[in-house]
Protein backbone atom coordinates (compact mmCIF):
# COMPACT_ATOMS: atom_id res chain seq x y z
CA UNK A 1 0.00 0.00 0.00
CA UNK A 2 1.26 3.44 -0.91
CA UNK A 3 2.75 5.60 1.80
CA UNK A 4 3.92 9.07 1.01
CA UNK A 5 5.39 11.56 3.42
CA UNK A 6 6.67 14.89 2.14
CA UNK A 7 7.40 18.22 3.71
CA UNK A 8 7.23 21.56 2.00
CA UNK A 9 9.50 23.66 4.13
CA UNK A 10 8.59 26.88 2.32
CA UNK A 11 4.98 26.56 3.49
CA UNK A 12 5.69 24.61 6.70
CA UNK A 13 3.34 21.93 5.51
CA UNK A 14 3.53 18.20 5.94
CA UNK A 15 1.77 15.98 3.42
CA UNK A 16 0.90 12.43 4.33
CA UNK A 17 -0.78 10.09 1.89
CA UNK A 18 -1.65 6.47 2.54
CA UNK A 19 -3.74 3.75 0.92
CA UNK A 20 -5.81 1.32 2.94
CA UNK A 21 -7.21 -2.01 1.90
CA UNK A 22 -10.70 -1.13 3.10
CA UNK A 23 -13.78 0.72 1.91
CA UNK A 24 -14.02 4.46 2.35
CA UNK A 25 -16.76 4.32 4.95
CA UNK A 26 -14.67 2.08 7.28
CA UNK A 27 -11.63 4.31 6.93
CA UNK A 28 -13.77 7.38 7.56
CA UNK A 29 -15.11 5.76 10.73
CA UNK A 30 -11.59 4.94 11.85
CA UNK A 31 -10.69 8.62 11.67
CA UNK A 32 -13.89 10.02 13.09
CA UNK A 33 -15.10 7.64 15.81
CA UNK A 34 -13.31 7.91 19.10
CA UNK A 35 -13.34 4.25 20.10
CA UNK A 36 -11.70 3.27 16.80
CA UNK A 37 -9.39 6.26 16.73
CA UNK A 38 -7.96 5.41 20.13
CA UNK A 39 -6.99 1.97 18.89
CA UNK A 40 -4.45 3.24 16.39
CA UNK A 41 -3.75 6.96 16.81
CA UNK A 42 -0.81 6.57 19.17
CA UNK A 43 2.19 4.59 17.98
CA UNK A 44 2.95 1.80 20.47
CA UNK A 45 3.95 1.80 23.29
CA UNK A 46 2.08 5.08 23.52
CA UNK A 47 -1.68 5.00 23.83
CA UNK A 48 -4.30 7.49 22.82
CA UNK A 49 -7.01 8.35 25.33
CA UNK A 50 -9.94 10.44 24.13
CA UNK A 51 -11.78 12.16 26.95
CA UNK A 52 -14.56 13.36 24.73
CA UNK A 53 -15.16 13.81 21.07
CA UNK A 54 -17.90 15.78 19.44
CA UNK A 55 -17.46 15.17 15.74
CA UNK A 56 -19.37 18.03 14.16
CA UNK A 57 -18.36 21.46 12.83
CA UNK A 58 -17.40 23.55 15.83
CA UNK A 59 -17.03 20.44 17.97
CA UNK A 60 -13.79 19.17 19.45
CA UNK A 61 -11.89 16.11 20.46
CA UNK A 62 -9.92 16.29 23.68
CA UNK A 63 -7.37 13.54 23.99
CA UNK A 64 -4.06 12.60 25.52
CA UNK A 65 -1.08 10.74 24.24
CA UNK A 66 -0.10 8.52 27.15
CA UNK A 67 3.44 7.30 27.50
CA UNK A 68 4.69 4.07 29.02
CA UNK A 69 6.04 5.95 32.06
CA UNK A 70 2.70 7.63 32.76
CA UNK A 71 3.35 10.76 30.70
CA UNK A 72 0.27 12.50 29.36
CA UNK A 73 0.31 15.09 26.61
CA UNK A 74 -3.07 16.65 26.05
CA UNK A 75 -4.27 18.04 22.75
CA UNK A 76 -7.45 19.53 21.44
CA UNK A 77 -8.65 19.10 17.89
CA UNK A 78 -11.31 21.54 16.76
CA UNK A 79 -13.38 20.50 13.77
CA UNK A 80 -13.89 23.39 11.40
CA UNK A 81 -15.58 21.66 8.46
CA UNK A 82 -16.98 18.18 7.81
CA UNK A 83 -18.24 16.66 4.55
CA UNK A 84 -18.91 12.96 5.22
CA UNK A 85 -17.28 10.73 4.06
CA UNK A 86 -14.93 12.76 1.89
CA UNK A 87 -13.28 15.51 3.85
CA UNK A 88 -12.85 17.11 7.22
CA UNK A 89 -10.72 19.94 8.51
CA UNK A 90 -9.47 20.55 11.99
CA UNK A 91 -7.21 22.77 14.00
CA UNK A 92 -4.92 20.91 16.33
CA UNK A 93 -3.83 22.65 19.53
CA UNK A 94 -1.80 21.73 22.57
CA UNK A 95 -3.54 21.91 25.90
CA UNK A 96 -3.16 20.97 29.52
CA UNK A 97 -5.19 18.27 31.19
CA UNK A 98 -7.91 20.79 32.03
CA UNK A 99 -8.31 21.57 28.35
CA UNK A 100 -6.72 25.00 28.58
CA UNK A 101 -5.22 25.55 25.17
CA UNK A 102 -1.56 26.51 25.12
CA UNK A 103 -1.64 29.99 23.62
CA UNK A 104 2.12 30.21 23.21
CA UNK A 105 2.05 27.49 20.66
CA UNK A 106 0.16 28.15 17.47
CA UNK A 107 -2.15 25.42 16.28
CA UNK A 108 -1.74 23.47 13.08
CA UNK A 109 -4.35 23.34 10.33
CA UNK A 110 -5.27 19.91 9.07
CA UNK A 111 -7.07 18.94 5.92
CA UNK A 112 -8.04 15.30 5.41
CA UNK A 113 -9.32 13.94 2.09
CA UNK A 114 -10.77 10.45 1.62
CA UNK A 115 -11.37 8.73 -1.71
CA UNK A 116 -11.93 5.16 -2.85
CA UNK A 117 -11.04 3.27 -6.01
CA UNK A 118 -11.38 -0.49 -6.50
CA UNK A 119 -11.92 -1.13 -2.83
CA UNK A 120 -8.79 0.76 -1.84
CA UNK A 121 -9.20 3.97 0.12
CA UNK A 122 -6.68 6.77 -0.11
CA UNK A 123 -6.31 9.26 2.69
CA UNK A 124 -4.46 12.50 1.93
CA UNK A 125 -3.60 14.68 4.86
CA UNK A 126 -1.99 18.08 4.86
CA UNK A 127 -0.85 19.65 8.10
CA UNK A 128 0.06 23.29 7.93
CA UNK A 129 2.12 24.71 10.76
CA UNK A 130 2.79 28.34 11.54
CA UNK A 131 6.50 27.63 11.57
CA UNK A 132 8.61 24.54 11.21
CA UNK A 133 9.56 25.02 14.84
CA UNK A 134 5.99 24.25 15.89
CA UNK A 135 6.20 21.10 13.86
CA UNK A 136 9.27 20.15 15.77
CA UNK A 137 7.46 20.94 19.00
CA UNK A 138 4.56 18.82 17.97
CA UNK A 139 6.85 15.90 17.40
CA UNK A 140 8.43 16.29 20.77
CA UNK A 141 5.30 17.06 22.75
CA UNK A 142 3.88 13.71 21.98
CA UNK A 143 6.88 11.53 22.00
CA UNK A 144 9.85 12.98 23.77
CA UNK A 145 10.52 13.69 27.38
CA UNK A 146 11.26 17.03 28.95
CA UNK A 147 9.81 19.03 26.16
CA UNK A 148 9.09 22.58 27.29
CA UNK A 149 12.37 23.22 29.03
CA UNK A 150 14.18 21.41 26.32
CA UNK A 151 12.72 23.52 23.59
CA UNK A 152 13.24 26.81 25.34
CA UNK A 153 16.71 25.66 26.03
CA UNK A 154 17.37 24.65 22.47
CA UNK A 155 16.07 27.96 21.16
CA UNK A 156 18.33 29.77 23.55
CA UNK A 157 21.23 27.57 22.59
CA UNK A 158 20.77 28.20 18.92
CA UNK A 159 20.38 31.94 19.48
CA UNK A 160 23.60 31.98 21.46
CA UNK A 161 25.37 30.19 18.71
CA UNK A 162 24.27 32.63 16.08
CA UNK A 163 25.85 35.52 18.01
CA UNK B 1 19.85 2.10 20.89
CA UNK B 2 20.56 5.00 18.63
CA UNK B 3 21.18 8.26 20.45
CA UNK B 4 20.13 11.65 19.20
CA UNK B 5 20.14 15.31 20.09
CA UNK B 6 16.79 15.00 21.88
CA UNK B 7 18.22 12.51 24.31
CA UNK B 8 21.16 14.82 24.85
CA UNK B 9 18.87 17.61 26.00
CA UNK B 10 16.41 15.44 27.88
CA UNK B 11 18.48 15.51 31.07
CA UNK B 12 18.87 18.71 33.17
CA UNK B 13 22.56 18.11 33.92
CA UNK B 14 23.35 17.56 30.29
CA UNK B 15 21.48 20.73 29.41
CA UNK B 16 23.55 22.74 31.85
CA UNK B 17 26.66 21.17 30.42
CA UNK B 18 25.66 22.09 26.90
CA UNK B 19 24.86 25.62 28.02
CA UNK B 20 28.32 25.84 29.48
CA UNK B 21 29.86 24.72 26.23
CA UNK B 22 28.11 27.50 24.35
CA UNK B 23 30.74 29.70 25.97
CA UNK B 24 33.44 27.86 24.09
CA UNK B 25 35.42 24.63 23.92
CA UNK B 26 36.53 23.30 27.31
CA UNK B 27 38.55 20.52 28.83
CA UNK B 28 36.84 18.07 31.18
CA UNK B 29 38.79 19.61 34.06
CA UNK B 30 37.56 23.10 33.27
CA UNK B 31 33.99 21.83 32.99
CA UNK B 32 34.32 19.97 36.28
CA UNK B 33 35.61 23.20 37.84
CA UNK B 34 32.42 25.01 36.83
CA UNK B 35 30.34 22.23 38.32
CA UNK B 36 32.34 22.00 41.51
CA UNK B 37 32.85 18.40 40.51
CA UNK B 38 35.70 16.14 39.53
CA UNK B 39 36.75 15.14 36.07
CA UNK B 40 35.33 11.63 36.43
CA UNK B 41 31.99 13.11 37.40
CA UNK B 42 31.54 15.02 34.19
CA UNK B 43 33.11 12.37 31.96
CA UNK B 44 30.04 10.18 31.81
CA UNK B 45 27.88 13.16 30.87
CA UNK B 46 30.34 14.19 28.18
CA UNK B 47 30.43 10.66 26.86
CA UNK B 48 26.66 10.57 26.60
CA UNK B 49 26.65 13.95 24.84
CA UNK B 50 29.29 12.69 22.44
CA UNK B 51 27.23 9.54 21.77
CA UNK B 52 24.28 11.75 20.99
CA UNK B 53 26.35 13.74 18.57
CA UNK B 54 25.83 16.91 20.59
CA UNK B 55 29.50 17.45 21.35
CA UNK B 56 32.78 16.65 19.62
CA UNK B 57 36.26 16.15 21.01
CA UNK B 58 39.44 17.70 19.74
CA UNK B 59 42.92 16.94 20.94
CA UNK B 60 45.06 20.01 21.55
CA UNK B 61 48.45 19.14 22.90
CA UNK B 62 47.89 16.92 25.89
CA UNK B 63 44.39 18.15 26.52
CA UNK B 64 41.10 17.04 25.08
CA UNK B 65 38.69 19.85 24.41
CA UNK B 66 34.97 19.35 24.14
CA UNK B 67 32.98 21.65 21.95
CA UNK B 68 29.41 21.81 20.81
CA UNK B 69 28.68 20.06 17.60
CA UNK B 70 26.19 22.38 16.12
CA UNK B 71 26.37 21.45 12.57
CA UNK B 72 22.70 20.90 12.95
CA UNK B 73 21.84 21.76 9.40
CA UNK B 74 20.58 18.26 8.88
CA UNK B 75 18.76 18.12 12.15
CA UNK B 76 15.37 19.18 10.77
CA UNK B 77 15.53 16.28 8.33
CA UNK B 78 16.34 14.05 11.23
CA UNK B 79 13.26 15.00 13.20
CA UNK B 80 11.14 14.99 10.09
CA UNK B 81 12.25 11.43 9.65
CA UNK B 82 10.97 10.68 13.13
CA UNK B 83 7.71 12.35 12.28
CA UNK B 84 7.45 10.19 9.18
CA UNK B 85 8.02 7.10 11.30
CA UNK B 86 5.26 8.06 13.69
CA UNK B 87 2.82 8.30 10.80
CA UNK B 88 4.07 5.05 9.38
CA UNK B 89 3.56 3.07 12.56
CA UNK B 90 0.26 4.81 13.22
CA UNK B 91 -1.00 3.70 9.82
CA UNK B 92 0.30 0.17 10.22
CA UNK B 93 -1.80 -0.02 13.35
CA UNK B 94 -4.76 1.31 11.43
CA UNK B 95 -4.31 -1.52 8.90
CA UNK B 96 -4.75 -3.99 11.75
CA UNK B 97 -7.81 -2.18 13.07
CA UNK B 98 -9.41 -2.12 9.62
CA UNK B 99 -8.74 -5.82 9.22
CA UNK B 100 -10.53 -6.50 12.48
CA UNK B 101 -13.46 -4.33 11.44
CA UNK B 102 -13.68 -6.26 8.17
CA UNK B 103 -13.69 -9.58 9.98
CA UNK B 104 -16.37 -8.44 12.39
CA UNK B 105 -18.56 -7.19 9.57
CA UNK B 106 -18.14 -10.47 7.67
CA UNK B 107 -19.13 -12.40 10.75
CA UNK B 108 -22.13 -10.15 11.26
CA UNK B 109 -23.23 -10.61 7.67
CA UNK B 110 -22.80 -14.34 8.01
CA UNK B 111 -24.97 -14.42 11.11
CA UNK B 112 -27.58 -12.20 9.45
CA UNK B 113 -27.64 -14.40 6.35
CA UNK B 114 -27.96 -17.51 8.45
CA UNK B 115 -30.73 -15.97 10.46
CA UNK B 116 -32.69 -14.71 7.46
CA UNK B 117 -32.39 -18.11 5.82
CA UNK B 118 -33.89 -19.70 8.90
CA UNK B 119 -36.71 -17.17 8.89
CA UNK B 120 -37.34 -17.82 5.19
CA UNK B 121 -37.41 -21.55 5.78
CA UNK B 122 -39.77 -20.99 8.62
CA UNK B 123 -42.02 -18.94 6.31
CA UNK B 124 -41.87 -21.57 3.62
CA UNK B 125 -42.84 -24.23 6.14
CA UNK B 126 -45.73 -22.09 7.34
CA UNK B 127 -46.96 -21.48 3.80
CA UNK B 128 -46.88 -25.19 3.10
CA UNK B 129 -48.96 -25.86 6.18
Amino acid sequence: MLFDFTVDKSTNTVFVKREFDADQSSVWDAFTKQDILDQWWAPKPWTSKTRHMDFEPGGRRVYAMCGPAGEEFWSVQEYTAISPIENFKQISLFADKDENVNKDMPGSEWNLDFSEADGVTTVSISIKHKTLATLEQMLKMGFKEGFTMTLNYLDQLLTNLKK
Amino acid sequence: MRRDIYQAIADPTRRVLLALLTLGAMTPDAIAGHFGSVRQGVSKYLQMLADCGAVDQAQRGREIYYHLNLDKKNEPDHWLEQFRKIWESRFNQLDEVLLTIKKISYEKQFVIRLYSRQINQHRICKTRI
